[in-house]
């Protein structure tokens, strides 16, 4: 066992935090990624993600715990990109891409202020990366709380949004409230990438909420079972990742441990890279891809 | 201070015909992952003690690969997220690995436009000067098939390699953009000013020029205003694209409202 679990790993208690707070993050990820697959918001959730990252850097300089900069500034960027227009498909990675823009502009301010301040030239390299260790046990509550409101949100919303995305012209006809419903769903993306960002960091954000779900999709042979299989997926990633790390602190070239982000990422895209070269695609993956096809000839319209 | 304005200019010039192609085709998350996720290339290089150009061209290639590659059979926004964090992965095992780079990531993504050395202006005008003369002599079939991929299609203009030959001049203008302005503000810089351009005008040359003036106007105003504040770059480029999308959005309104006027007039 010893060649697996280095010794001291299950009483270890960083681990133990990590461990548990990156099952609740992968799973909330991985089951609001496959509503952000299937809609074609990639961009869009990853941007979410580096936005909320500035508003950590912002909550930094005025002395706030980061853990509600990343909220507030998740939440306010969802709800000014949904203001100026992402409905459209085209038209709405522009603008995505300007509110990523300027938001990544204020990161630069408040990064330079914050090295003005206090000198901390790591700052920039962990917002990116995010540190899996070093939670603080009194945001844990907190993060949760809203990682569950997200998830609840996506699967009370499941139905409806899955039609919306189908076609929005028969999800109008039959009196779903589209904009409203994409609106809800882009807050609890938000949301749960703001958390995931706030943890392990803007990449493994994207990685966890894209890999798992688009690897899913192409596996699964209906949409509640893809959820299911994103998030198992998700979970293991982390779990493995997480083993990997630990074991990894006595292996060169530097002898301080490789980074848990590398081990995850790597995970998560092999995982998809097996799916996407499997020779046959499955049933779910046409169904899915008649859905993208149809979605396209919407917005197309 | 020369080569500060050379390089920058240089600089705002590709920007602007490549966030024009960009915007147009909707490629706009491709823009922010090849110059970012370029950055592990950096990172790479310094470890093995090679250039950093050196680096950032392998990666960004790479990425375009990566990205045209996964788009064949996927969709292409999760495929650039894919290609995105795998490259962003290896940076940050790549940074684990080395000891004194915390300073140097930070200059490769916010940019260093105050120290351009004199021997970094020479091939950021050359790499430069390649991507525009690229760009130039596919200028038509890359026109078509991003404003019509369907007319252009029957044609005979693949589709898939025009976006592979866009995603690789993209590589070769990244890899000389990002030691100069850094990966997070080539993205501003390419979207914000062809953005505004687009709703300012449809006709597609004089979008790419006015793309090209805005960019240029950002960047001169900005560097001015950020060494008389010493406040980085990217937060005036960044905040100046948002401005000028804002406006072009705002003039397009309200030209459809006088339109509309005219017409029901």
């Amino acid at each position: 066992m010893h060649y697996i679990f280095e010794p001291g790993f299950f009483t270890s208690g960083p681990v133990h935090v990590a461990l548990g707070v990156g099952t609740v993050i992968a799973i909330t990820s991985a089951v609001v990624g496959v509503f952000t697959v299937i809609r074609g918001q990639s961009f869009a959730g990853h941007s979410l993600a580096d936005i909320s990252t500035t508003g950590g850097s912002g909550a930094f300089l005025v002395g706030i715990n980061q853990f509600w900069g990343y909220l507030a500034f998740g939440a306010g960027a969802a709800a000014f990109m949904e203001m100026i227009g992402v409905q459209r498909r085209r038209g709405r990675d522009v603008a995505t891409g300007v509110v990523l823009g300027a938001a990544l502009g204020l990161a630069a301010l408040f990064l330079y202020l914050d090295t003005q301040s206090s000198s901390t030239t790591g700052v920039s390299f962990t917002v990116l990366f995010g540190s899996m260790f070093v939670l603080t046990p009194s945001t844990v509550p907190a993060l949760i709380v809203s990682a569950l409101l997200a998830l609840a949100t996506v699967v009370v919303l499941a139905r409806v949004l899955l039609l919306s995305s189908l076609s929005t012209d028969i999800a109008a006809a039959r009196g779903v409230p589209v904009r409203a419903v994409g609106a809800a769903y882009l807050m609890a993306l938000a949301v749960s990438v703001a958390l995931s960002a706030v943890i392990i960091g803007s990449v493994l954000s994207t990685a966890l909420l894209i890999g798992p779900a688009a690897t899913a999709l192409r596996l699964a042979r209906s949409p509640v079972r893809a959820m299911a299989t994103a998030a198992g997926i998700g979970v293991a990633a982390i779990w493995v990742g997480v083993v990997l790390a630990y074991d990894s602190y006595y292996w060169p070239p530097a002898g301080r441990g490789w980074p848990v982000s590398f081990f995850v990422v790597t995970l998560v895209v092999g995982g998809y890279l097996v799916a996407y070269l499997r020779p046959r695609p499955s049933r779910a993956a046409a169904a899915a891809q008649e859905i993208l096809d149809t979605e396209q000839a919407c917005s197309a319209a | 201070m020369m080569n500060t304005w050379i390089a920058a200019t240089a600089v705002a010039v590709i920007a602007g015909v490549m966030g024009f192609f960009a915007v147009l085709r909707g490629s706009t998350f491709a823009a922010h992952a090849i110059p970012n996720g370029a950055f592990a290339g950096a990172a790479g290089a310094s470890l093995l003690g090679l250039n950093a150009l050196v680096g950032l061209a392998v990666f960004s290639v790479a990425g375009a690969l990566g990205i045209a590659g996964l788009s064949r059979r996927a969709r292409s926004d999760v495929a650039t997220a894919l290609t995105f964090v795998m490259m962003l992965g290896v940076g940050a095992l790549f940074v684990s690995w080395s000891t004194e780079y915390a300073q140097e990531a930070y200059s490769l993504l916010f940019g260093e436009v105050f120290g351009v050395a004199e021997g970094e202006v020479l091939p950021i005008l050359v790499l430069g000067a390649v991507s525009i003369a690229a760009i130039l002599v596919m200028f038509r079939p890359l026109m078509l098939s991003s404003a019509l991929p369907e007319v252009a299609e029957a044609r005979g203009i693949s589709t898939r390699r025009m976006e592979l030959a866009f995603l690789l001049v993209m590589a070769l203008a990244t890899s000389m953009t990002v030691p100069v302005v850094g990966a997070l503000l080539m993205f501003s810089l390419m979207i914000g000013p062809a953005a505004a351009a687009r709703s300012l005008t449809a006709r597609p040359v004089l979008a790419m020029a006015l793309s090209v003036a805005i960019a240029l106007v950002t960047v001169w105003a900005g560097i001015v205003v950020s060494y008389q504040t010493n406040w980085p770059l990217g937060f005036f480029v960044g905040a100046a694209g948002a401005v000028f999308f804002l406006a072009g959005r705002g003039y397009a309104a309200a030209r459809r409202r006088l339109a509309v006027r005219a017409a029901t007039a």
